[in-house]
């Protein structure tokens, strides 16, 4: 099989449309399993009492926001230095999610800092660098919405995007480098965690619904992106070409 | 189990909620969007080539 080919919008649009129900389907599994386990399994906490149920959606929302920006700049990165087209559209495509988890977690944060620490929000190094980080992709979103040219969007979008990832380290080992109102990180690489095992499950399970989510809606929508801009090259028959193949083989 | 108490949250009901319901409205505001932007790529396509994205008359 010949991977190559799929470096090819146009050869690659029929096989993300295939692979959307992969990651569609568990991700729902996922989060109803989430959600069971960190409502039904896991325990109140003794400090919080339920308000720490905010962070089964708030820790995987903060993770995806910032692994999905690093995502972002790679894409934007190799689709600027070789020119690959399908590089650059996946991070067009991903931008989006990660706004949407980067606010995710800002407003959820919120939603626990007021009854936990009796304010909505403080302008603390962990807050403020994740409030900088929803900016960079509004910046990515709106500098590409407003070139005409793809190709020139692409390219000073992988600038901006490359230039932000300085502040992906930052949000990380704010709570270290600077003493700050937020905890430090409940999972550790090393080292046990700070929670229940039922919490730290519960948390995984919505961790793993959340990447599963974002793969499916970035390729639906990585398939619309590739419909706007190749237009001149009929999709529709790439994929029924693509499905008598398999139809063949099979 | 009362459910009552489970609405409740303690008192958080608000908060924790609160959390839930926004990451409603975002996951379920992305997909209906790209669904929609599809949607409207499709009949787009159908128009000018009089065959839908399943490649039908």
């Amino acid at each position: 099989m010949n991977w190559y080919k799929y470096a090819s919008p146009s050869a690659f649009y029929p096989l993300a449309g295939r692979l959307i129900p992969w990651f569609a389907i568990p991700a729902a599994v996922l989060f109803i399993a989430g959600l069971y386990v960190g409502f039904f399994v896991a325990p109140t906490d003794f400090q919080q009492g339920e308000a720490y149920r905010i962070m089964f959606i708030h820790v995987p929302a903060a993770w995806m926001g910032m692994l999905l920006y690093v995502l972002m700049a790679g894409y934007a990165a190799i689709g600027w230095a070789f020119n690959a087209r399908l590089a650059s559209m996946m991070a067009s495509s991903i931008s989006i999610a990660g706004a949407s988890f980067t606010l995710l977690s800002l407003v959820t944060g919120a939603l626990w800092g007021k009854p936990t620490w009796g304010t909505w929000w403080v302008w603390d190094a962990r807050l403020t660098s994740t409030l900088i980080l929803l900016f960079l992709y509004i910046g990515f979103i709106s500098l590409q919405a407003a070139i005409d040219d793809p190709k020139r969007a692409d390219r000073a979008g992988a600038v901006l995007a490359i230039v932000g990832v300085v502040n992906v380290p930052i949000i990380y080992f704010s709570v270290q480098w600077w003493n700050t109102l937020h905890q430090g990180a409940t999972i550790r690489i090393l080292g046990k965690p700070s929670i229940h095992s039922t919490m730290l499950a519960a948390m995984l399970i919505m961790l793993a619904a959340c990447w599963l989510y974002s793969v499916a809606v970035t390729l639906m929508r990585l398939r619309c992106i590739i419909m706007e801009r190749e237009q001149h090259i009929s999709l529709v028959n790439a994929e029924s070409r693509s499905r008598l193949q398999t139809s063949v083989q099979a | 189990m009362n459910w009552k108490d489970f609405f409740n949250m303690g008192g958080y009901a608000f908060y924790v909620w609160g959390s839930y319901l926004t990451m409603l409205i975002l996951i379920g505001g992305e997909v209906l969007a790209v669904s929609l932007r599809k949607q409207k790529l499709a009949t787009r396509q159908f128009s000018r080539t009089g065959t839908s994205e399943d490649g039908n008359q």
